[in-house]
């Protein structure tokens, strides 16, 4: 990098600007997924506008149909056997691989579930919906495009994609002051993470001289210790830290529990899932493709990230009174549990194998019993109109199903065995320590002591619905919820004050026209669905992991 | 032509704007100070993209500055809508969420 060598590079730019232009190959099949979705986003864009109010109505089961109609493609490129014959376009710079394709069908799963869930939820709360089907597709469209971009530039576009559509659907409640607030607290510590991940990025671009992630691997300063090391372990270090802002790790966790509990829910659904998730891909592509050879670097520092996340996030999840509060503590710790074999990965092939499959079942399986717990928080708040966990109390007396099913997704999550949640945590430990290094046990052991602490907070939880008396609305909530409240909660507030101006009986008749018991029979299809399909996937991969082996055995080389 | 000239100017566009973010309270101070980082971002990419002979650089920062206005699109809609709601756009009277 002497002087002399930037002169020459100066003079010989123009050079380089005046070469042939070469259309890129484009494979059409490969890329279906992604143009459905984009179709699909664009079409409720303009149905909202020439539509307007008239297309409330349908908006949300076309976005549904819409979705599973990408699942088409995605199927026929599994089945044209993509995942032993990698279709590369733009000289490696997006792949489609079985990889990516597992990771998509994730994506576009999560997407159409968290429109089920979303379905009733802005119906009842009077807010503009249409939208918001099409800020969802352009999200998912970022998710789809992060799983197969394997070069800095498309990596950030991906990242971006996915994440100004989620500042706005966490700001939905326009004029509820917590809405504002967790939109802007997610917007603020998202531009600044990307901010510096940027940084790294260019950092690293230095060093290397290419984007493309494969080129940066095989590039001297990537690839041994010689050239600049100190910029190799800033770029390094700066991109993971950008990155471990959006799976919310300790210590870039801070805007989680704050945005989680002021976003609607099912966008904290979304979040906590999809959005974590896609972070996880940027990492892996990253790490098993761009740094591999690097891990001096990365290995302690997803070490650290692992073991204060899990530790932490556990810690402050045990003392949390709100559920969604609770949820995003937990989900902190779950963040914990997916980085740590990617403080191990680093050591050779194999490991790299073992942690690569481990984190991508891990994804789905999180996936499917988060989506599920979110599920069961939206039924039971259309009724309590609170996320206190106190409203859990007698939960079992009062909606058996709900009680059962959440059960079995906090059984899920603190990894007990019949749900799916175990084979995820098992998977993990199998990685921790299939390299056999100290630093490996360490870490299987911290996440052990972590998996204990963790039954503490899931257990409260399901120890409430069983075993309390149930919880009864007390007369300020009811009032308190009418401003945004379903249309039976609204009426009971009204008939209420109606017959009694001076409020003395209220209490009692608001309580009885609000409680629980008879109301929790009655959910919208939307929600049935969206719980039956994730209480389906955490069980089946519970029962039989090997459903899920199959498809999540894959590699980045 | 050096190209550390670049790097050092572009490292402490980098410093300030992260010095701007943690003490800055207005919501507008701190995107103008995301801002300073997203160009040191910029005058990085092109310096080392000018030494390293790749026109990747300058794409690179082409689509760095495309997507910062949207981003910034964004985020002044949300800090007007808190303005419409609160009055105010500073930041340590964010604080109805807590624990």
């Amino acid at each position: 990098m002497s002087a002399l060598a930037a002169v020459t590079a100066f003079a010989s730019a123009p050079v380089l600007a005046a070469a042939e232009f070469v259309r890129p190959e484009l494979d059409w099949h490969a890329l279906a997924p992604e143009l459905t979705l984009l179709g699909v986003g664009a079409f409720l864009t303009l149905l909202d506008i020439f539509l307007a109010e008239r297309g409330r109505v349908i908006t949300s089961a076309l976005a549904g149909l819409g979705f599973l109609a990408v699942m088409i493609p995605i199927l026929t490129l599994a089945s044209a056997g993509v995942a032993s014959e990698p279709r590369v376009m733009f000289d490696g710079g997006y792949v489609v691989d079985g990889y990516s394709l597992v990771l998509k069908a994730l994506f576009v799963m999560a997407g159409y579930v968290v429109v089920l869930m979303s379905t009733n939820y802005f119906a009842e709360g009077d807010y503009w919906e249409s939208e918001f089907y099409g800020l969802l597709a352009s999200s998912l469209l970022g998710m789809l495009v992060m799983t197969s971009a394997r070069d800095l530039i498309t990596i950030f576009i991906a990242l971006e994609l996915l994440s100004i559509p989620a500042y706005l659907m966490a700001t939905w409640r326009k004029r509820d002051l917590k809405s504002n607030e967790s939109g802007l607290k997610y917007y603020l510590v998202g531009v600044v993470a990307s901010a510096i991940l940027l940084y790294g990025m260019s950092l690293l671009f230095g060093v290397s001289g290419s984007t493309l992630l494969e080129d940066i691997a095989f590039s001297d300063a990537l690839g041994s210790f010689s050239d600049s090391p100190a910029m190799v372990s800033l770029g390094v270090v700066f991109i993971v830290a950008g990155l471990a802002f959006k799976v919310s790790a300790f210590p870039f966790h801070t805007w989680a529990p704050d945005t989680y509990e002021g976003a609607p829910t099912p966008v904290t659904a979304f979040l906590s899932v999809a959005s974590k998730a896609a972070g996880f891909v940027a990492l892996m592509n990253l790490v098993f493709v761009g740094f591999w050879g690097r891990s001096d670097v990365y290995e302690p520092t997803f070490w650290f990230l692992a073991a204060a996340s899990m530790t932490a996030g556990n810690f402050m999840a045990l003392r949390q009174t709100n559920i969604v509060r609770l949820m995003a503590y937990s989900g902190v710790a779950q963040a914990g549990f997916l980085l740590a074999p990617l403080a191990v990965a680093g050591d050779s092939l194999d490991v790299a194998d073992e942690a690569l499959s481990a984190i991508v079942a891990y994804l789905v399986i999180y996936g499917a019993m988060n989506l599920g717990v979110f599920a069961v928080i939206i039924a039971v708040a259309r009724y309590t109109r609170t996320g206190d966990v106190e409203s859990y109390n007698g939960l079992f007396r009062t909606a058996p199903a709900m009680a059962v099913l959440m059960t079995v997704f906090m059984a899920s999550l603190a990894g007990v065995p019949p749900a799916g949640g175990w084979y995820a945590k098992f998977s993990i430990f199998k990685a921790l320590v299939s390299p056999g290094t100290a630093s490996g046990y360490i870490l299987a052991a911290v996440a052990a002591v972590n998996a204990v602490v963790a039954v503490g907070y899931y257990g409260k939880i399901v120890a409430r619905m069983w075993f309390e008396q149930p919880w009864q609305p007390e007369a300020e909530e009811d009032a308190a919820g009418s401003a945004f409240s379903s249309p039976a909660t609204a009426d009971a507030a009204a008939t209420a004050s109606d017959s009694d101006p001076r409020g003395l009986v209220s209490v009692s008749s608001a309580a009885q026209l609000v409680a629980p018991e008879r109301k929790l029979m009655s959910l919208p299809a939307g929600l049935v669905l969206a719980l039956g399909i994730t209480l389906i996937a955490t069980l089946l991969f519970g029962i039989v992991p090997g459903t899920l082996t199959h498809f999540t055995d894959v590699t980045l080389f | 032509m050096y190209v550390s000239q670049f790097a050092v100017l572009a490292a402490v566009l980098f410093a300030m704007g992260v010095y701007g973010i943690l003490v800055r309270r207005n919501g507008i101070l701190v995107l103008m100070s995301v801002e300073l980082i997203l160009n040191s971002v910029n005058i990085n990419l092109v310096a080392f993209g000018a030494l390293r002979d790749s026109i990747a650089g300058e794409v690179f920062a082409l689509f760095v500055i495309t997507v910062a206005a949207a981003e910034v699109g964004v985020g002044l809609a949300i800090v007007l809508l808190i303005y419409r709601n609160r009055r105010s756009v500073d930041l340590s009277e964010m604080d109805l969420m807590k624990g």
